[in-house]
């Protein structure tokens, strides 16, 4: 049932580094996950890896697979051949800590960038009524494991750092997206995600949506409608009349 | 040497699940300088794998449902050995737990008339979980996540620094507590990053670090459950209670092996699942123990019609307390009639329309497909039991969460008394609400009625240093994979679900031979991200917890809950009053003696008939 498989392991740190070759016992039915831990156990106990839950459900062990973003423990090794090289390198867009581990604080940085929930004033909590069907679409988005695998996956910062700055990625524009879509939420945020977010930066390509583990529809039920909402805003004469209007009293 | 990091806060929580965050919240609210230290990223913590459901009575199902009926069933479920005084905050406080998190933009399951729906799980009398499908831990940790976030912004519109008041590191391990006098100083650690040493200084530290499973080879939990926060706590000086009672779920994954241990959620049975043995057979009804006779459907056909028609019929037998499900599968798999990977089979595929089971149960469907090829929406699953939940934890008020050290508290799966001998599905997540945020206030009360604050010596700095660098200095070659393997192996077989005297003794043996191999660790590499060496630091945890483990196990001459001993297969009222207390005596060392437990408070004992409490009490408690 076993065999020996071959490995690439990037290893390394922020000064540098490269692929290593290792050949590793793999059995039925594991996942990447489980060969770099025998790696470890066996023969390299100081290489660095994120991991949890090893089911699909805390987003730490991200990585790209043959150049494919993907989590380590949801990828079957059966999804191989048995004589394929499998090369496993540390996600590309943020930065190097060591081995497959990056530096992952641009996503905190952002989420904090977002304005938090905003419930109406009057209303005590357990007083909250909302219907399923209106509270089915932010779920979806609340589904987010935080894998930041389509904030990887994004060549709106993948191949261009300078962008960073000014654009909140997949996941932080669909979190405004489920904000905006929340029945009770009161934060008005149409505006702020071209202005502030760099939804303008996305040319809605789907590489996001296809990375994602959760298979959360990002482009097509997140990022689309909010560009939609963007659009009638801003060509909207009473819209922006009334916005006008507002900024000027306050 | 580089000069050492060093912060200093008013309340330090260790820990960033559901406990530890809501404890943060709550000293951040009573104006503490907050931290929170957590060994993964911000909002992986264990709370985030939970699935079922948070137990709360609002009622919203079946108006029947009150805090009395949620203290009821809890009291059952730990076969009265919990801390009543816990159990009755519990039930009274978790709905509001459960509404304020709606105002952190928490987004739960809905009823029809829009309020949070309930669903149904073993041992509560009522639908009492609210949920989010299977994913309810991820919207509780998100949520609470996202409220720090909020106050975060509120402290940068005040002050312009985001962390002025509340700030996480995360990838922060604590190593070791630094106690003055008997009162908390701080706490000393390391970051996973660089390896380098940090000294927090703060008179409150929250211990909200979750489990220890990871002592057994079988298990749901993560490489976080090393159980730090107990062995913290021991070293400290305070005191575990019920740590004998480790509540192994009944539906674990069996199959691929890689996947052994991972948790198959009991919403699947609470959704209509059944288990059945390789003869086709629904063998739970063989199983209804006597105190629960009068509860449980004895007939298929009364089973199911509960499923629709709760108030005239019984609950299938499927949902009685995990460990008495457990247990049934534990004897029908070792009688021969298991399936061929050694589990039982599960079956959601022939009682729910194909769609339901994706709506009502979409990370069990993706998991099965992804990791094992199964589809149960047309087949059954193979289960059998993996270790899960540690009833026992730190001693503590269970007003304000103080442990027995001044400055000390602990809330969340660390602490210990509130679930008795066996904690009911969804009663985790909301004990960590309930019991997070009054460890918060408590935490914060304490810091800020002191006038002088211990400061931790520098010898008591240079010793935590001196000890977790000793890895590195050691030359005896001991591998730290190579022990926790052996360790997993020890703890599964010889103090697993079933128990004898015999094998706990020849565990304890085990354990002495580790613990001096132990002093002989050696790893490789440099202190930057080092897995290895990061492993034999949590191994002097995982060591002391599980010889906590097996001596009060051994000690415990009857089966209650958790804790099933083959050779005193009877529950006996007389230990129903004894706690089993572990100190440290030395620095590897435990001790464990007995300790009567408060009795119970006579309005709440009155909320039970007389007829059910001969069950459990002993006459002179009944007053007879
Ligand atoms: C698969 C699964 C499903 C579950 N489903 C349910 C359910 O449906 N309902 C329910 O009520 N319960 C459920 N439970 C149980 C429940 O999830 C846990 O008991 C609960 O989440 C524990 O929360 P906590 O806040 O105590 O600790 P955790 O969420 O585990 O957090 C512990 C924190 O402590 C930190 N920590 C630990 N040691 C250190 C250290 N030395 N230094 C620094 N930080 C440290 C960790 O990094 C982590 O942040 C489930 C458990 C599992 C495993
Ligand atoms: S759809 Fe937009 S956000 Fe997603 S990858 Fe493409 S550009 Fe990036
Ligand atoms: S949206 Fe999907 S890919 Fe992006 S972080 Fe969330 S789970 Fe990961
Ligand atoms: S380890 Fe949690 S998603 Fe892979």
């Amino acid at each position: 049932m076993g065999y020996q498989g071959n490995f690439r392991v990037w290893r390394g740190d922020e000064d540098g580094g490269g692929l290593e070759d290792f050949t590793v016992e793999v059995n039925e039915g594991e996942v990447v996950l489980d060969v770099i831990h025998r790696l470890q156990a066996t023969q390299a106990g100081d290489l660095a890896v994120r991991w949890n839950c090893k089911a699909g459900k805390c987003g730490s062990c991200s990585a790209e697979i043959n150049g494919r973003p993907r989590l380590l423990c949801m990828t079957r090794m059966s999804t191989f051949t048995e004589g394929e090289t499998i090369t496993i390198t540390p996600m590309r867009t943020f930065p190097i800590i060591r081995d497959l581990v990056t530096d992952v604080s641009f996503n905190y940085t952002k989420a904090r960038e977002i304005p938090s929930f905003k419930p109406p004033k009057d209303l005590a909590p357990g007083e909250y009524r909302m219907q399923q069907i209106d509270v089915e679409r932010s779920q979806e988005f609340r589904k987010c494991i935080e894998c930041f695998l389509c904030q990887d996956t994004c060549h709106v910062i993948r191949d261009h750092e300078e962008n960073k700055e000014a654009f909140a990625g997949p996941r932080f524009l669909m979190r405004v997206a489920e904000l905006e879509m929340h029945p009770l939420d009161e934060g008005g945020r149409t505006v702020a995600a071209q202005e502030t977010h760099g939804l303008g930066l996305c040319n809605i390509t789907k590489c996001c949506s296809e990375v994602c583990p959760e298979h959360i529809k990002i482009t097509d039920n997140a990022l689309i409608p909010m560009k939609e909402r963007v659009a009638d805003r801003k060509y909207d004469p009473v819209v922006w009349l009334g916005n006008k209007i507002f900024r000027r009293q306050s | 040497m580089a000069e050492l990091e060093r912060h200093s806060f008013d309340v330090l929580v260790i820990g960033a699940g559901g406990a530890g965050l809501r404890a943060a919240i709550e000293a951040r609210e009573h104006g503490m300088r907050t931290a929170v230290l957590c060994k993964s990223l911000f909002g992986k913590a264990h709370t985030v794998m939970a699935e079922g459901g948070i137990a709360a009575a609002m009622g919203n199902v079946n108006s029947n449902d009150n805090w009395q009926v949620h203290f009821r069933d809890t009291m059952r479920g730990g076969k009265f050995l919990n801390n009543w005084r816990m159990a009755e905050l519990h039930a009274k406080e978790a709905p509001d737990r459960v509404w304020e998190l709606e105002t952190y933009g928490a987004l739960f399951d809905r009823t029809a008339d829009g309020r949070v729906s309930q669903r149904n799980f073993g041992g509560h009398e009522y639908p009492r979980l609210a949920h989010v499908g299977d994913r309810t831990g991820l919207e509780l940790i998100r949520s609470l996540q996202q409220k720090i976030v909020s106050l975060q912004q509120e402290d940068h519109a005040e002050t312009g620094d985001y962390e002025a008041k509340l700030k996480v590191f995360q990838e922060f391990t604590v190593s070791d507590l630094l106690i003055e006098d008997g009162r908390v100083a701080g706490a000393f650690g390391y970051w996973r990053e660089s390896g380098r040493f940090v000294l927090f200084t703060a008179p409150s530290v929250i211990l909200a670090t979750g489990g220890i499973g990871k002592s057994f080879k079988v298990t749901s939990n993560s490489w976080e459950y090393t159980g730090d926060g107990h062995a913290l706590a021991l070293r400290a000086g305070a005191s575990l209670i019920n740590m004998e009672f480790i509540q192994f779920h009944p539906t674990g994954m069996v199959w691929p092996p890689s996947v052994k241990g991972i948790l198959v959620t009991e919403s699947v049975r609470g959704d209509g699942g059944v288990l059945r043995n390789s003869e086709g057979k629904r063998f739970m009804f063989d199983y209804i123990p006597e105190v629960f006779k009068e509860k449980y459907a004895d007939s298929e056909a009364e089973g199911d019609r509960w499923y629709t028609d709760a108030d005239n019929n019984r609950r299938p037998p499927e949902l009685l307390p995990r460990d008495e499900v457990a247990r049934a599968i534990n004897s029908e798999v070792k009688a021969g009639r298991g399936t061929e990977h050694g589990g039982v089979f599960l079956d959601v595929s022939t009682r729910l329309p194909a769609e339901e089971i994706t709506r009502r149960l979409p990370s069990m469907h993706h998991q099965f497909k992804e990791l094992a090829d199964v589809d149960i929406t047309a087949q059954p699953m193979e289960v059998g039991p993996t270790c899960h939940y540690v009833m026992g934890g730190v001693e503590v008020d269970p007003d304000t969460g103080a442990s027995s050290v001044p400055g000390l508290f602990a809330a969340g799966e660390v602490s210990g008394g509130m679930h008795g001998s066996n904690r009911l599905g969804g009663n985790s997540l909301s004990d960590l609400l309930v019991f997070g945020r009054r460890a918060g206030a408590g935490a914060s009360d304490y810091a800020a009625a002191l006038s002088v604050r211990p400061v931790p010596s520098e010898a008591s700095i240079a010793e935590a240093e001196r000890v977790a660098l000793a890895p590195f200095s050691g030359d005896g070659g001991e591998n730290p994979y190579t022990l926790h393997m052996e360790l997993q192996q020890t703890m599964n077989d010889l103090v697993g679900i079933i128990r004898k005297a015999e094998e706990i003794e020849r565990a304890l043996e085990r354990l002495e031979g580790l613990k001096v191999r132990a002093r002989t660790l050696t790893v490789e590499g440099h202190r930057q991200f080092n897995p290895g060496w990061h492993l034999a630091l949590d191994l002097r945890n995982m060591l002391v917890v599980s010889e906590c483990v097996a001596k009060a196990a051994l000690l415990r001459t009857e089966s209650r809950g958790g804790h099933t001993r083959d050779d005193y297969p009877a529950m006996d009222s007389d230990w129903r009053r004894k706690l089993l207390v572990c100190t440290a005596s030395g620095p590897s060392e435990v001790d464990v003696v007995e300790k009567p437990q408060i009795p119970i408070r006579e309005d709440l004992l009155d909320l039970f008939d007389r007829g059910e409490l001969e069950k459990y009490l002993t006459g002179d408690e009944l007053g007879s």
